[in-house]
């Protein structure tokens, strides 16, 4: 039924031999083959890639999560819900949830707030705009692995610059327990991103019409006054975006935490700073204990699922209270 | 709320665009001087001469296989780029510009997609069909589910239904162009600042992949940040190894960034007021 224009269609190929000028005289009905058909063809790429390496592997996992999978492959057998029902006794998960929670909380709140005030002073009649602009860019480019690696010796306990600035030299660990090694892990993270979801706040605060200000200002209002009855409200959108962004980010967090324990996906001696994905992985690819990583897999997509909800909940009434 | 910046405003973005620079730079130190460098007190500021000396035993390390991860790295991301650039225009396009049954069901799966960790949530049965495929161990693994992106198919729809004009595309139509030919003549052409942006975005996230690589690569034919983990979880305290690993797989990416700094910045700052 296709054509063959459109079958044969070689997407990024150079254009048939016959120029603008020169129009080919085609038959009525390739034209209308390809005005319905050609738009198919051209998303349909995408679709097939998406559907193999993308909705498959989602559908697989539940269909996995229901198996005792173990690598060898020939031995797996049905169990239904069991690994879930394994899963809501099992401590260590419990432990992953809570330390995922923790650096999430511990590196969200501050990063946003932090690129709201950056956004904010980056509004106002600067000279080297562009420079300072691509400053707090500049972490994003780093990749996430030179930023743990970076890190983790800034963090050392003997000789690392956190340290020695707190004068801590040789004592504090900061690997050892839960809420330094979530503070190390979550400066990490906001070193990389504040500087971006700045530069998505200021975006957003340049457009906000600026008659708004005038009329407030001739009313009286002060600067401060304007920037929380006026900005903030106006901003709402970005700053709904920038949390569920940060929150799918945030709670599937694994290269930080892992590279921060010299790639231990443990988490360290007790699972101090073990995450959701960092036991997925450990369960998946140390253990091959499929089954049960799938089961992981899918609660953290649950986790994600609930947690944006509530952001999205709270980031909507921004504005609403005043 | 314009106003001019105060000299406290100024201070506290200098401030903020120097933390940010800091750790890159004292990546840099680090990478040119010798493993003294991180006990001595106070810590130096200056780089020093040893690059070389630690590019040299950088080569030596042999089981990180620096060079070969770079190299397959800068085929990896090339690769991915090209791939996510043609086939994001192509559907963006459509999405966009022509008229068809379905269009806004199949744009809004498009959206749904975006918002799913598939990297996270589908790791397993992904290395399943790698290793069945045989593919597990070779860059096709990192290569081949990588080729689309929702947010690439997104963001050029955006772009596209506002920087080619309808006219523009019944006039072709008129003059004969077949979808192909409009698409190659007039909207590839207009596309260009977005297709800039989407390919340095897709550059730089395939070059800085890890979980993936490192679930189903091995540590003798890895990319560079497997490299780098390695160098980490093995020789965790020679430093200058680690940074100078680490240095070598940022430059690619300052140099990028430096050149086109400036259509980064507005392509993120553009896409956020259209989100």
């Amino acid at each position: 039924m296709n054509s063959v224009r459109t079958r044969s269609a070689p997407p990024p190929k150079a254009p048939p031999a016959a120029g603008l000028s020169a129009r080919p005289v085609r038959s009525s009905l390739a034209t209308w083959l390809d005005i319905k058909a050609a738009p198919y063809a051209l998303v349909s790429p995408y679709f097939l890639l998406f559907a193999v390496f993308g909705f498959f592997p989602l559908l697989f996992t539940f269909w996995v999560s229901l198996h005792d999978w173990e690598l060898a492959g020939s031995d797996r057998e049905f169990i239904g819900f069991e690994n879930y029902s394994e899963l809501v006794k099992d401590a260590d998960f419990w432990n992953s949830v809570y330390n995922t929670l923790g650096m999430f909380v511990l590196s969200t709140i501050p990063q946003i707030l932090g690129a709201l005030f950056l956004a904010n002073l980056l509004n106002k009649k600067l000279r080297f705009r562009l420079v300072m602009r691509m400053g707090i860019l500049l972490p994003l480019v780093t990749s996430i692995v030179a930023v743990s690696v970076v890190f983790s010796q800034l963090y050392a306990r003997d000789y690392g610059f956190v340290n020695w600035i707190l004068g801590k030299e040789g004592t504090l660990d900061w690997t050892a327990d839960k809420w330094s090694s979530w503070t190390a892990v979550a400066t990490m993270v906001d070193w990389r991103w504040t500087g971006y979801n700045a530069l998505i706040f200021l975006a957003a605060m340049q457009s906000i019409p600026g008659d708004l200000y005038e009329a407030a200002s001739i009313d009286g209002a002060t600067t401060r006054r304007m920037f929380w009855s006026i900005t903030i409200p106006m901003l709402k959108p970005a700053i709904v975006f920038v949390t569920i962004i940060s929150t799918i980010g945030g709670l599937s967090l694994f290269t930080e935490p892992t590279l921060f324990n010299n790639g231990d996906v443990g988490g360290g001696s007790l699972s101090q700073s073990q995450t959701i994905a960092m036991y997925m992985y450990e369960r998946g690819f140390r253990d091959f204990d499929f089954g049960y990583a799938s089961a992981v897999a899918w609660m953290l997509f649950l986790l994600i699922l609930i947690v944006s909800v509530i952001s999205f909940l709270l980031t909507r009434r921004i504005g609403g209270a005043k | 709320m314009i106003n001019r910046a105060t000299w406290m405003t100024k201070v506290t973005l200098v401030v903020a665009v120097l933390l940010s620079a800091f750790p890159i730079y004292w990546m840099f130190i680090v990478a040119t001087r010798g493993n003294d460098v991180v006990s001595s007190v106070p810590p130096p500021i200056l780089p020093g001469g040893m690059f070389g000396d630690n590019l040299q035993r950088l080569s030596d390390t042999e089981d990180a296989h620096f060079w070969l991860g770079l190299g397959n790295s800068a085929i990896v991301a090339t690769t991915v780029t090209l791939s996510v650039v043609v086939f994001s225009s192509l559907a963006g396009f459509a999405f966009a510009k022509l008229r068809f049954k379905g269009r806004n069901a199949l744009l809004l799966v498009v959206l749904l997609t975006m918002m799913v960790p598939i990297q996270q949530m589908g790791i397993i049965p992904l290395y399943m069909l790698m290793v069945k495929l045989g593919w597990a161990g070779d860059l096709k693994s990192v290569i081949v589910p990588f080729l689309v992106n929702g947010f690439g198919v997104f963001l050029i729809r955006q772009y596209a239904a506002q920087a080619v004009p309808d006219e523009l595309i019944e006039a072709a139509r008129v003059d004969g162009c077949s979808t192909l030919r409009i698409y190659w003549s007039v909207v590839l052409p207009a596309l260009r600042p977005a297709i800039a942006v989407l390919a340095l975005f897709t550059f730089m996230q395939t070059w800085n992949e890890f979980i993936w690589p490192l679930a189903v690569l091995t540590p003798d034919n890895p990319t560079v940040q497997l490299s780098i983990s390695r160098l980490n979880s093995t020789y965790f305290n020679d430093y200058t190894l680690m940074f100078t690993g680490t240095a070598l797989a940022t430059v690619p990416l300052i140099v990028i960034f430096v050149l086109f700094g400036r259509q980064i910045i507005g392509g993120i700052m553009e896409g956020a007021v259209k989100a």
